[in-house]
């Protein structure tokens, strides 16, 4: 298990216990994170699982897939340490991530 | 007005899938899409991508798919009306008056939704005083590019759609092009050409910039980027124009008394009917329990949802099963011997 805290963008947290092995994004879904649309279900085939990610925790997750940045570009006010939170894999190292969710997501 | 036993709204294989089972059934159909071509997400998300599980076939794309599913629906002569988006649904005395956003108009008993996950519709800008020009002096797409010539033009984004229009444009036109990142997504000979017209000044490239702000009054007469290291520049601009790509939005089909869960639509898993008689949804749009969203599942819906609309389309009749091995009914309809 992975302590996530996800603040939503009127500042209002959410902390939940993720299991390893699923996603950012999956995390979200099932503990009802308001926020995260993920409309293709983690396909890396929208944007609408995005995320900012704290900068210290940057590094530390796993690095980009290839074609993330693509999708990106078409995520609502992509920023440098945008992410898809789909992509983001849970595991005990990064138990205590925080994470930024954008204004909207479409 | 058109009328119709159904009116099938997403042109994606499910809906491809949908309108193959009605006419075989010997109903007819008509399908709307706000897309300007057939296909769906596979079209438009991943046409290159495989896909490798589709029954009996081990490995397609999403391209191939879609052209095998309209080789599937040759024998029937199925009018598209693409580039329309459903706008209204109405119940006029027990039946479906529909109407798009190019006003066409259809009278139908039957409706099938297979919306996937709404239109695809433009990333539009961020800041707020953007929807101000909007199709005037801002824009995301292109009808008639004779009113960039001699201007000045700030083109957003790094994809195909961007990168050639920044080629196009600049023939006739001052061209500023702004991506958010180094890197461009689109093809590598027109990342390279857009390259080569930046050392020669045809085009002015700004990357790791994004859209601050819009200036002026009537007509835009500036824009502010910013760098990731926040630092701002103004450009002076007449056009601006933004290619991020296509986003899928539910759109109108929330306004039209339907049950929702989140943004899929409730059905039982007899008819796939939604809480309105002779509404159905199909494929990724609808919800049910232990719901999946593959293809596969999209085609099993379609394929019940087109029997239910037989009872509405055809009231004094009685639908009889038929295989397609052996109907000689089927087979007329088909064009087979």
């Amino acid at each position: 298990m992975a302590k996530i805290t996800y603040i939503e963008n009127s500042g209002e947290k959410h902390i939940v216990e993720v299991q390893k092995g699923l996603t950012v994004m999956e995390g979200a879904v099932a503990n009802n994170v308001p926020g995260i649309d993920a409309d293709c279900g983690g396909g890396m085939a929208c944007a609408t699982c995005h995320v900012y990610v704290k900068d210290e925790w940057f590094d530390k997750i796993n690095k980009k897939n290839e074609g993330e940045d693509d999708m990106l570009d078409q995520a609502y006010e992509p920023k440098k340490n945008s992410r898809l939170s789909c992509q983001i894999q849970v595991t005990d190292d990064i138990d205590g991530l925080e994470v930024y969710l954008p204004e909207k997501q479409i | 007005m058109i009328k119709t036993d159904a009116l099938v709204i997403g042109a994606g294989p499910t809906g491809l899938f949908t309108a193959h089972q009605l006419k075989l059934i010997g109903l007819n159909c008509e399908i709307v899409d706000n897309l300007d071509k057939i296909g769906g997400q596979c079209i438009e998300l991943y046409p290159d991508k495989p896909i490798y599980d589709i029954p009996a076939i081990p490995e397609c794309t999403g391209e191939e798919l879609t052209k095998k599913l309209i080789q599937q629906l040759k024998p029937f002569n199925i009018k598209f009306h693409l580039n329309e988006r459903v706008d209204e649904v109405k119940n006029n005395s027990g039946s479906w008056h529909v109407k798009t956003n190019k006003g066409t108009n259809f009278i139908t008993p039957n409706i099938i939704i297979a919306g996937g996950v709404g239109s695809f519709e433009p990333r539009k800008f961020a800041p707020k005083e953007c929807e101000k020009y909007e199709n005037k002096y801002l824009f995301y797409a292109i009808k008639d590019k004779k009113i960039f010539e001699k201007k000045k033009v700030t083109i957003f984004g790094g994809g195909d759609s961007a990168l050639d229009w920044a080629i196009e444009l600049s023939k006739n036109s001052k061209i500023n092009l702004i991506h958010r990142r180094d890197e461009f997504k689109g093809a590598l000979s027109s990342v390279e050409k857009v390259k080569e017209l930046s050392k020669l000044g045809n085009i002015n490239l700004f990357t790791k910039y994004q859209l601050k702000s819009v200036k002026g009054n009537e007509t835009i007469e500036s824009v502010d980027i910013e760098h990731d290291n926040k630092e701002v520049k103004s450009i002076k601009t007449d056009f601006v124009l933004g290619f991020f790509g296509l986003i899928m939005q539910l759109g109108p089909i929330a306004n039209w008394g339907l049950n929702f869960d989140k943004k899929t639509i409730n059905v039982d898993t007899e008819k796939f009917e939604t809480n309105q008689k002779g509404i159905y949804a199909v494929g990724d749009i609808c919800n049910y329990p232990g719901k999946l969203k593959l293809i596969l599942s999209g085609f099993h819906e379609g394929a019940l949802a087109a029997r239910a609309c037989f009872k509405l389309a055809r009231p004094n009749e009685k639908y009889r099963f038929e295989f397609t091995t052996s109907s000689k009914a089927i087979k007329d309809r088909l064009g087979v011997k």
